[in-house]
């Protein structure tokens, strides 16, 4: 099908960008990548009156390491981000996941703020982003906030974003020495949704205890899922099959997926047992490296 | 409201009055003529509508033409020059790489940018990069052999 009338503006400034979404509130999307958008409004799913383009602001798209952070400009595209040897060195997890998002021509286009904006519980980043702790920066006319990735995924395609706000940056902090990550999925067909998919990070202590675990889950919910109590139950323990094991069986009483035509919840629920026990596994050999 | 757009197709210089909504895909095909590019899905998944955005593949159903001012294009009409085709067009001609030829134009725009990146590809390459382009005729098999042909000739050649 094809999309309904709308008004597009293609702002040259963040800053006219964003006045055009105050102007216009509900009434108004803003374009990254389009990759998700496009087909919802192909599809008359989304009809918004005003379309605000993104794509001009060269702006919003950088990475940059600063102190124990790596701050991502929201309209860097995926494929930038897949090549990017800061994400490749200090956001590890991110760069395992990436390659499991759709296929070449949609990361030609598609965002890392879109991703996140879009809040698809499905997708592979929201998940990354929640298990690295990210903070993500939303910006207004009215000014700038902050808002931890916890906070940030609201419900099924819902943030916690102001009908006037841009999400502008992702910030993520790069995990001290002795950290390994592992990102895992199993999807019926290369670059389809995943079944079921989990971003993982173990940080260890100098006697090879773990000190801190992440784990969060993509198609787990209405948002992306953490299970703070498996990864609480892991720390001051060393980790190896039986306690990764251990965790895998409380993670999977922690996610609430739904089903469907593909996997049966069951069936889901086994996925991120098997997922867990070798992501954590596999995670604990990269902090030992 | 229209907009104004000036692009390069095909090494063509174009310049026209679009309205907001119409996808880049509808502008190829029905303003500027160029029918090769497919449209199949329109949501982004099939990968008929395939083209190379300044040398990247991108689907044309997912863009807006008011967004491709000052951009080049290729479509599957610029593969080839001089009415020769290009070594993966041959190899797809030689493999027996399509039959109804819908999916066609979209995976050579996309293999065509997939053998530039990765000269050298292994078939799990290839089967990884075929796999945002659906064909329903060929089985994909005789696809995997066209590019494998077309990356060993196009290798071999000084």
């Amino acid at each position: 099908m094809k999309p309904a009338p709308f008004r597009y503006a293609a702002p040259a400034s963040l800053e006219e960008a964003l006045a055009l979404k105050a102007e216009h509130g509900d009434e108004a999307k803003f374009l990254a990548g389009g990759q998700s958008l496009v087909p919802a409004m192909n599809f008359r799913l989304a009809q918004p009156a005003v379309l605000i383009d993104l794509n001009g602001l060269d702006a919003l798209a950088y990475v940059k390491a600063e102190g124990g952070t790596v701050r991502i400009g929201a309209m860097t595209r995926y494929h930038t981000l897949q090549r990017d040897k800061t994400i490749g060195s200090k956001v590890a997890l991110m760069a395992e996941a990436l390659p499991e998002v759709a296929h070449p021509a949609i990361r030609n286009r598609g965002t890392l703020g879109g991703n996140l904006s879009h809040a698809d519980p499905a997708s592979e980043l929201p998940a990354v982003v929640l298990a690295l702790g990210g903070t993500l920066h939303a910006r207004s006319k009215k000014g700038a906030r902050a808002i931890t990735a916890k906070d940030f995924f609201v419900g099924v395609l819902t943030t916690a974003l102001a009908n006037d706000e841009l999400l502008a940056e992702i910030e993520l902090p790069v995990f001290p020495p002795r950290s390994g990550t592992c990102f895992l999925e199993v999807a019926r067909r290369k670059g389809d949704y995943a079944m079921m998919g989990v971003a993982c990070a173990v940080t260890l202590d100098a006697g090879g205890a773990c000190s801190d675990v992440h784990l969060a889950y993509c198609n787990a919910g209405e948002t992306p899922v953490a299970a703070p109590k498996a990864a609480q139950a892991l720390k001051g323990q060393r980790l190896d099959d039986k306690t990764a094991r251990d965790a895998a069986e409380m993670a999977k009483g922690e996610i609430r997926p739904f089903g469907n035509v593909h996997a049966s919840v069951d069936y889901q629920r086994h996925l991120a047992g098997v997922l867990t026990r070798r992501a954590l596994i596999a995670a604990y050999g990269r902090a030992r490296a | 409201m229209s907009h104004k757009v000036s692009l390069t197709v095909n090494g063509t210089a174009h310049t026209r009055e679009v309205e907001a909504r119409l996808l880049l895909s509808d502008f190829l095909r029905h303003d500027l003529g160029l029918t090769g590019t497919h449209v199949g899905c329109e949501h982004g998944v099939c990968g008929a509508c395939t083209i190379l955005l300044d040398g990247v593949p991108v689907r044309s159903c997912l863009m807006f033409a008011a967004q491709i001012n000052g951009k080049s294009i290729t479509t599957v009409e610029g593969l080839s020059a001089d009415g020769k085709l290009s070594p993966l067009q041959e190899a797809f001609r030689d493999a027996h790489g399509l039959q109804c030829g819908y999916c066609t134009p979209g995976i050579l725009t996309t293999m065509t940018a997939f053998l530039a990146e990765t000269p050298k590809p292994s078939e799990g390459d290839i089967r990884e990069a075929l796999s945002g382009n659906l064909c329903r005729c060929t089985g994909y098999q005789n696809i995997v052999d066209a590019v494998k042909l077309a990356a060993e000739r196009m290798s071999a050649k000084p």
